[in-house]
């Protein structure tokens, strides 16, 4: 890849770092990510990735902008209520680097669709609030030996881990199942400190960024929390689990599932 | 004669922190010690091991164990 004179002064702070240069840049060039979720999470980390220049971005939502996500979803701004989600984040990126290719898709991740969309890409970044699609990120990734970032934030709280589907612990190794419909609470109802979504999400964004250029050890076998009221940050040591439902030793989930859905069809069968 | 069995006091990790604790102690009421609201919704492992939900009630706390509890954690978008 050549890159133009513009190019070369955008991504310059880049290329001036001794482990990225012109080759590590070209790699960001060449990366092709898919974003579950223009929310908290999705938000900082489409921006950062959209400005360091990662070649195509992938952005699937089904939600439009709502007045309440304005607190903490920088890539939205006050016009875009009731937008598509994936929308207002495209415009933004263009905006902010027409270098990247994007690619919407306004629809919710379901077991039948998330193989296809995700095999296009190099690299997954869960931006979702909820378990069954947390899980159905982790599920379909393993399946597809396709590396992905896990993000959870909630009131003053965060956690992440990065996995390589076949090498390093799971989400599923750690969490083992969804907990039962609405015992976590989300965000939408606890609350969250809205810059706790910038401190998380830019943690994937690094991830994806470390993935893209080989540099450094990616937040793999352990699980980073942290709180915000103390600001401690902590590395949890995990690792991969044999009795794990997808990728232990005798693996129970041989088909993707849509858990609350499976709950429906089950209700409507009897 | 005196058949009371006296408590020994033990040092524990949790969540990377020191905790003194009586022992024996069952790790269901570490659990409840440490004001875990559900404890369904945590996940846990002892120096490194996961512990199955089903055995919490049976798993006993030695000495300088070191116990984790983590928690679900979602936020983002709904999608």
């Amino acid at each position: 890849m050549d890159f133009t004179e513009d190019q070369i002064q955008r991504y310059s702070r880049h290329i001036l770092l001794q482990d990225v240069g012109v080759e590590g840049q070209e790699k960001i060039s060449n990366g092709k990510v898919l974003i579950v979720g223009a929310g908290g999470l999705g938000a900082p980390v489409a921006l950062y990735l959209a400005a360091a220049g990662v070649g195509t971005i992938g952005i699937i939502d089904g939600d439009v902008v709502d007045l309440s996500n304005l607190q903490r979803q920088v890539i939205h701004f006050t016009p875009d209520v009731n937008k598509p989600k994936v929308i207002s984040a495209k415009e933004k990126i263009n905006l902010l680097n027409p270098d990247v290719k994007v690619n919407t898709y306004y629809d919710l991740l379901t077991a039948a669709n998330a193989l296809e969309i995700i095999k296009d890409y190099d690299f997954i970044v869960d931006g979702t609030d909820n378990f069954p699609v947390k899980f159905l990120i982790n599920d379909a990734c393993v399946k597809a030996g396709k590396p992905f970032s896990h993000g959870g934030i909630l009131r003053f709280d965060g956690q992440a881990i990065t996995v390589l589907p076949g090498t390093t612990a799971c989400y599923r190794c750690v969490f083992h199942s969804p907990p039962p419909a609405n015992a976590v609470p989300t965000c939408s109802e606890a609350g969250v400190l809205g810059a706790i979504a910038g401190i998380l999400g830019t943690i994937q964004a690094t991830e994806v960024l470390k993935y893209l250029t080989g540099v450094g050890n990616l937040l793999t076998d352990r699980l980073l929390t942290f709180n915000a009221k103390t600001m401690e940050f902590r590395n949890i040591k995990v690792k991969h689990n044999h009795k794990c439902q997808v990728c232990g030793d005798h693996p129970t989930i041989t088909e993707l599932v849509d858990y609350e859905q499976a709950t429906c069809e089950i209700k409507t069968n009897h | 004669m005196l058949t009371t069995i006296a408590k020994i006091m033990g040092s524990i990790l949790v969540n990377g922190k020191a905790q003194e604790v009586e022992l024996p102690v069952s790790l269901i009421e570490l659990i409840k010690k440490n004001n875990v609201e559900q404890p369904e919704m945590v996940s846990i492992q002892i120096n490194g091991e996961f512990v199955d939900r089903s055995a919490f009630e049976t798993t006993q706390i030695n000495d300088n164990d070191e116990v984790d509890f983590l928690y679900f954690m979602g936020g983002g978008s709904r999608c």
